[in-house]
């Protein structure tokens, strides 16, 4: 029986059998399907992604007609940070860089960021970010945002003043657990309201969320309630707010947007808080799971972010990069999974950008 | 390389600034942006047809061309083609104006 070069979800080559293809396909589908209840995935859809997976050339892509938008997160970072934000170590300014992602990788969007890439440590330096981005604004012509991560982890013990609910909780204290999240939240918003506007003002055309609720419920909270007041103060900026896995982590475990407890839920739950919020384009992101085939991590992406674009009033920009999308969880990610798991997301899974 | 645009190689840029600045999905934002070229959706995607257009309008290419609008100069264009406002242009023609 024929078999088909393929990867692990660590990035490791391996050859399997078409059987093999589809039964990972077919379980990693129903692993999607048993935790959030998104449709199925039809027959010609699961042979379309067969073919995906098995084609020979080491590289695919979209057929003509099918391109879609690609916006950034970490913004200049992947030139110049070092390996734990997966940078080139490259000490290349920031100008430069955006220039470079415009007229030499063909970027459609792109984003000034701070080298710690959190909202928190922007606030003392509000003045040199916004000096930065009326410089860079002058020069370049693609939509340019600022992105940072709200990363609300840094308001927590023993980096911020709230008490870490990690902590609290091996204590038993509970009720002081869900109160420092509570309140980091509240605190996030405050510093949203605080810097996204000043970048507004400095002509960004928006604002990247990038990473949103890495720390759980709060810090998605946070977040939604600092793009609504964003959204507020700058009625026409646009707003990108993309996140951190497929299932919100329930650090507080009942916390509310609108009404709405946001632990646990899944990205077509997630794109309409984000709607409500106001946000302009959703990014969806589902993990990769390392032990698992390209196959069924692939198919079980496809599965969540399909139901997302379905139900979304607004454009969706999948996650795609290292450990997220289908794609292995590799420093180095091969090029031949890359692009099965772009040419999927767009062609099955409808993704209106990555 | 294997699903995007191509940003200013073609008209990603301006599909991008549809998706955001109206919430347009994909397939309505390039057609949104094909109707104002005068093109179809598949060839504003089409590096051979969007060098020349890009440098005609004077909307930003990838090549250094001398004199050739850049920056606010070519967002001010983009502008005025696909019927948008851009942030940094507004701020630049507050910032102008006769006082």
């Amino acid at each position: 029986m024929s078999k088909f070069y393929t990867r692990m979800g660590d990035g490791k080559r391996v050859m399997l059998t078409k059987e093999q293809i589809v039964n990972d396909i077919q379980a990693g589908f129903a692993d999607a399907a048993d935790m959030a209840g998104v449709a199925d995935l039809t027959a010609n859809e699961i042979e379309q992604l067969f073919e995906i997976i098995s084609d020979k050339n080491r590289i695919v892509g979209v057929e003509p007609g099918n391109e879609v938008v690609v916006s950034y997160d970490i913004g200049q970072l992947d030139f110049t940070g070092d390996n734990g934000n997966s940078g080139n170590g490259i000490d290349v300014g920031r100008r430069e860089s955006a220039l470079l992602h415009e007229r030499a990788l063909g970027a459609d969007t792109f984003e000034l960021a701070h080298a710690d890439y959190s909202i928190k440590p922007v606030k003392p330096i509000i003045a040199n970010e916004m000096q930065t981005m009326e410089e860079i604004q002058s020069e370049i012509i693609i939509p340019y945002f600022y992105g940072a991560m709200p990363n609300s982890g840094l308001y927590y013990a023993p980096d911020g003043p709230y008490g870490n609910p990690a902590d609290l909780m091996r204590e038993f204290k509970i009720e002081e657990a869900m109160q420092a999240a509570e309140l980091t939240a509240d605190h996030l918003a405050r510093d949203i309201e605080y810097v996204a506007p000043k970048l507004v003002s400095a002509g960004a055309d928006g604002f990247n969320f990038d990473t949103t609720a890495s720390a759980g419920d709060a810090d998605f909270v946070g977040t939604l309630k600092g793009v609504e007041a964003l959204r507020k103060e700058c009625p026409n900026t646009y707003i990108l707010l993309g996140m951190a896995g497929e299932s919100v982590m329930g650090i507080h475990g009942s916390i509310e947007y609108k009404g709405k407890v946001v632990a646990g839920t899944y990205p077509h739950q997630q794109v309409k808080l984000a709607e409500q919020a106001g946000a302009n384009v959703f990014g969806p992101v589902v993990n990769t799971n390392t032990s698992k085939s390209l196959a069924w991590n692939l198919a079980r992406s496809v599965a969540f972010v399909k139901e997302c674009v379905k139900v979304a009033n607004i454009p969706c920009h999948v996650n795609m990069g290292m450990g997220v999308g289908g794609i292995p969880m590799w420093e180095t990610a091969p090029n031949d999974a890359v692009t099965r798991c772009n040419k999927a997301m767009v062609e099955i899974a409808k993704v209106d950008g990555v | 390389m294997a699903s995007g645009m191509g940003g200013i190689r073609t008209a990603g840029d301006m599909v991008a600034r549809m998706e955001f600045s109206k919430n347009m999905k994909i397939g309505k934002a390039k057609e949104y942006v094909a109707k104002k070229l005068g093109l179809s959706s598949l060839e504003i995607a089409d590096e051979h047809i969007m060098r020349e257009l890009r440098d005609d309008l004077k909307i930003g290419v990838v090549t250094g061309v001398p004199n050739a609008p850049r920056g606010i100069a070519a967002k001010m264009n983009i502008e005025r083609l696909i019927d948008t406002k851009i942030n940094s242009c507004e701020i630049f023609r507050e910032v102008t104006k006769k006082r």
